[in-house]
């Protein structure tokens, strides 16, 4: 079911920063995500799950400002009830520009920003990485196999692994299978510059182990699991609005062709005349 | 307006005659929709309604997106997803014009093609074709401006990286780097998105203008056709013969070949919508974090690897150093390799010498049409590569190839191939065509 997939840096990357540069490789595993493909949803107990998860762990550092508390609530997102939306809310402290203090905030806030400057926020984490995207990747599987970036994110926080024997001890940051664009030992490359070892050194330590969350559905809090949960909150995070795209994209592909079909049929009734008569003049 | 006998606008009524005789706009309605056009037209002149749809779309889409959107530095990014999380339909909106422009190039340069290998640019078609030239350069243009305004990353870098061309220019290209920008130094800032800002909502509305003579332009020539061969003028009856009207015969045929090409788009913008995208342009512009791997948008790669293609080891490059006394740089050369790219497509109706318009009738041209196809996909692909290894190599065989087709193929191919034997009417060619095979469109 879950089929790994090597793709080198380059490929992966390609049309982000890294292509050129990343002489080694990086593994993003191939998620399979219920929101993939023309007719994939998300799962919203999946979502509930994800956004356990960045409460009780990723929002320590990350924020994910450009997403309104509010739209959990959402129809086509984790579609919390609303008291429990209100609820949540509560819980978040927010700057008030106006009372230039903290308070408890209300759904129509929006997460508060990264704690630490160096995490980047998660809004549109899932769209700004994309594991396999675009022409210059792996091409059209995008159209099944969704963007990538979920992959990515899930492929990052479980591809934390023991630091090879080549780099030193002292090696700052943690080495991870699937993030190319860390730090890199020089003592892991070989006489021509290239990596030896896949990945690179990452600054986050390792968020996720395995076990780190209780579901109330009671669900498997195995890490893959957990972060397939999250990085599938994080695609919903950075594409709120994908199954009412998916949806009108579906509605305007079936009626476009049915109108392409009475076009088809008027234009041939049209022309038949001057077709017929050429056919004439040419026996 | 000239050109093709047919039957002008009578009014009837009094209203109508009344209004004719003030103001005929009822008149050159009808001249422009019944126009004659070339029975034996095929599938490849279906691009000119599909690229008036896409203009269409992408100011209607565009004049929305502008009541919700920001050109500020710092809230520009922030009103992109205002538009894709709050607006009401503000995330199809927005694909639809990100995916508009795409669709807008496709179809033009599938309409450039056409125009290269049927000689649509050739006399007396060269005064359209000057001006589908600058409606391209203005897409260009536009495409790049518009790229800009979402102010992330790739918008950002891009910008500098653009702009940094036109600094390559020799005495004046600080001071028109400058002039473009709004701020010394090529720091790129709030008056370059200001005035990309006015300038991407303007052109839109010069292409429309430009659009609007291209037809005038070709109305009064007439439509060229896959044999290249002149409508008959003699008499309205005789040009009768090669020609329909363009309502309904070919209003209908198009809006079929466009219904067909929306189902693709809607499919792209309803499930892939970021496809053709950077992922880095979801990343807010930070002028101290460079992206490592400046990519342009798909529909500039053909050009970007020209432009990069020639580096300083290109012995052209050096003797054009040489005899300009170190004014042309590899870096400036590779501004004019780009920009003379698109010029000798504009040259094309001079520096082709062959009698013959259509390449249907000319067995050497065809296959050297073809390779500046394949040429111009190689270079699109190699545009997107980093420029190391093999690759510089391929873009220079690509480009060097780009001006060989325009500057020495079409001009000698004139004078050494051989045309085949061209029907002597379109009438003949669409009859040959329909006599032998029944309901295939004409090829």
């Amino acid at each position: 079911m879950l089929r790994k997939l090597t793709i080198s840096a380059a490929v992966a990357l390609g049309l982000s920063a890294t292509g050129a540069l990343a002489a080694g490789e990086a593994h993003v595993e191939d998620f399979d995500f219920s929101f993939e493909g023309p007719f994939g949803a998300y799962d919203q107990m999946q979502l509930q799950r994800g956004l356990q998860i960045y409460t009780e762990v990723c929002s320590a550092c990350h924020g994910m400002e450009r997403v309104r508390i509010g739209t959990l609530h959402d129809e086509g997102g984790p579609a919390l009830p609303e008291d429990q939306v209100r609820a949540y809310a509560e819980m978040i402290e927010v700057y008030d520009p106006a009372l230039e203090d903290y308070r408890a905030a209300t759904p129509a806030d929006k997460f508060p920003p990264s704690s630490l400057p160096e995490a980047p926020d998660l809004s549109l984490m899932a769209k700004a990485r994309a594991g396999f995207h675009g022409p210059y990747g792996t091409g059209l599987n995008q159209l099944f196999r969704g963007m990538g970036g979920a992959e990515y994110i899930a492929s990052i926080l479980t591809g934390y692994e023991e630091a090879p024997e080549c780099a030193p001890e002292d090696f700052p940051g943690s080495y991870n299978v699937a993030f190319a664009n860390g730090g890199y030992p020089d003592s892991c490359k070989d006489e021509h510059g290239h990596h030896t070892v896949p990945g690179s050194w990452i600054a986050m330590g390792q968020p996720l182990w395995g076990d780190d969350v209780e579901f109330a559905d009671g669900h498997s809090t195995e890490l893959h699991h957990e972060a397939e949960d999250v990085a599938a909150f994080l695609m919903w995070a950075a594409e709120p609005k994908m199954m009412a795209r998916k949806q009108a994209g579906l509605t305007g592909v079936i009626f476009l062709t049915i109108l392409a079909a009475l076009l088809y049929a008027t234009n041939k009734r049209l022309w038949a005349p001057h077709k017929a008569a050429a056919k004439r003049k040419e026996d | 307006m000239s050109g093709i006998p047919h039957d002008h606008y009578e009014p009837k009524g009094a209203f109508t005659k009344g209004l004719e005789r003030r103001l005929p706009v009822l008149g050159l309605l009808y001249d422009t929709l019944m126009i004659p056009t070339p029975k034996n037209l095929n599938w490849m002149w279906i691009w000119g309604i599909v690229l008036v749809f896409a203009l269409v779309l992408q100011i209607a889409t565009g004049v929305v997106l502008v009541m919700h959107y920001t050109p500020h530095v710092d809230l520009a990014f922030a009103s992109v997803e205002h538009i894709m999380r709050d607006v009401n339909g503000g995330h199809m909106i927005r694909y639809f014009h990100m995916n508009g422009a795409s669709l807008f190039f496709i179809a033009v340069y599938a309409h450039i093609f056409r125009g290269l290998y049927y000689g649509s640019y050739k006399a007396p078609r060269e005064v359209t074709w000057i001006i589908g030239m600058l409606i391209y350069l203005l897409m260009m243009a536009t495409g790049f401006l518009g790229y800009v305004l979402p102010w992330g990353q790739m918008s950002f870098h891009g910008t500098a990286v653009i702009t940094g061309l036109f600094g390559a220019i020799p005495f004046v290209g600080d001071e028109i780097q400058v002039w473009l920008l709004g701020t010394p130094n090529g720091s790129v800032g709030q008056p370059a998105l200001n005035r990309f800002f006015s300038l991407h909502y303007l052109l839109p509305f010069v292409i429309a203008g430009l659009v609007i003579v291209h037809v005038w332009a070709f109305h009064t020539t007439g439509n060229n056709n896959p044999t290249g061969v002149d409508v008959r003028r003699g008499s309205k009856e005789e040009a009768q013969k090669d020609t329909l009207p363009f309502w309904p015969y070919f209003v209908i045929k198009d809006l079929f070949a466009l219904a067909v090409i929306l189902v693709v788009f809607m499919a792209i913008v309803g499930f892939m919508p970021n496809y053709l995208g950077h992922p880095d342009n979801y990343i807010p512009a930070n002028p101290l974090a460079t992206p490592n791997h400046i990519v342009p948008e798909w529909y500039f790669l053909p050009f970007y690897a020209i432009l990069r293609s020639f580096t300083a080891d290109v012995w052209a490059v050096q003797f054009a150093n040489w005899i300009s006394f170190g004014i042309i740089d590899a870096k400036f050369f590779g501004v004019l390799a780009m920009f003379g790219a698109i010029i000798v497509i504009a040259l094309a109706p001079w520096l082709d010498t062959s009698s013959v318009r259509s390449g249907r009738y000319r067995p050497m041209f065809k296959w050297w049409f073809a390779l500046l196809v394949v040429d111009f996909f190689v270079l699109m692909w190699v545009g997107a590569m980093p420029a190391e290894g093999i690759y510089p190599i391929i873009a220079l065989i690509g480009a060097t190839y780009w001006f060989a087709y325009f500057l020495l193929i079409l001009p000698l191919l004139g004078i050494i191939e051989k045309p085949l034997p061209q029907p002597a009417t379109i009438e003949d060619d669409f009859n040959a065509h329909y006599g032998k095979s029944s309901g295939t469109p004409a090829e």
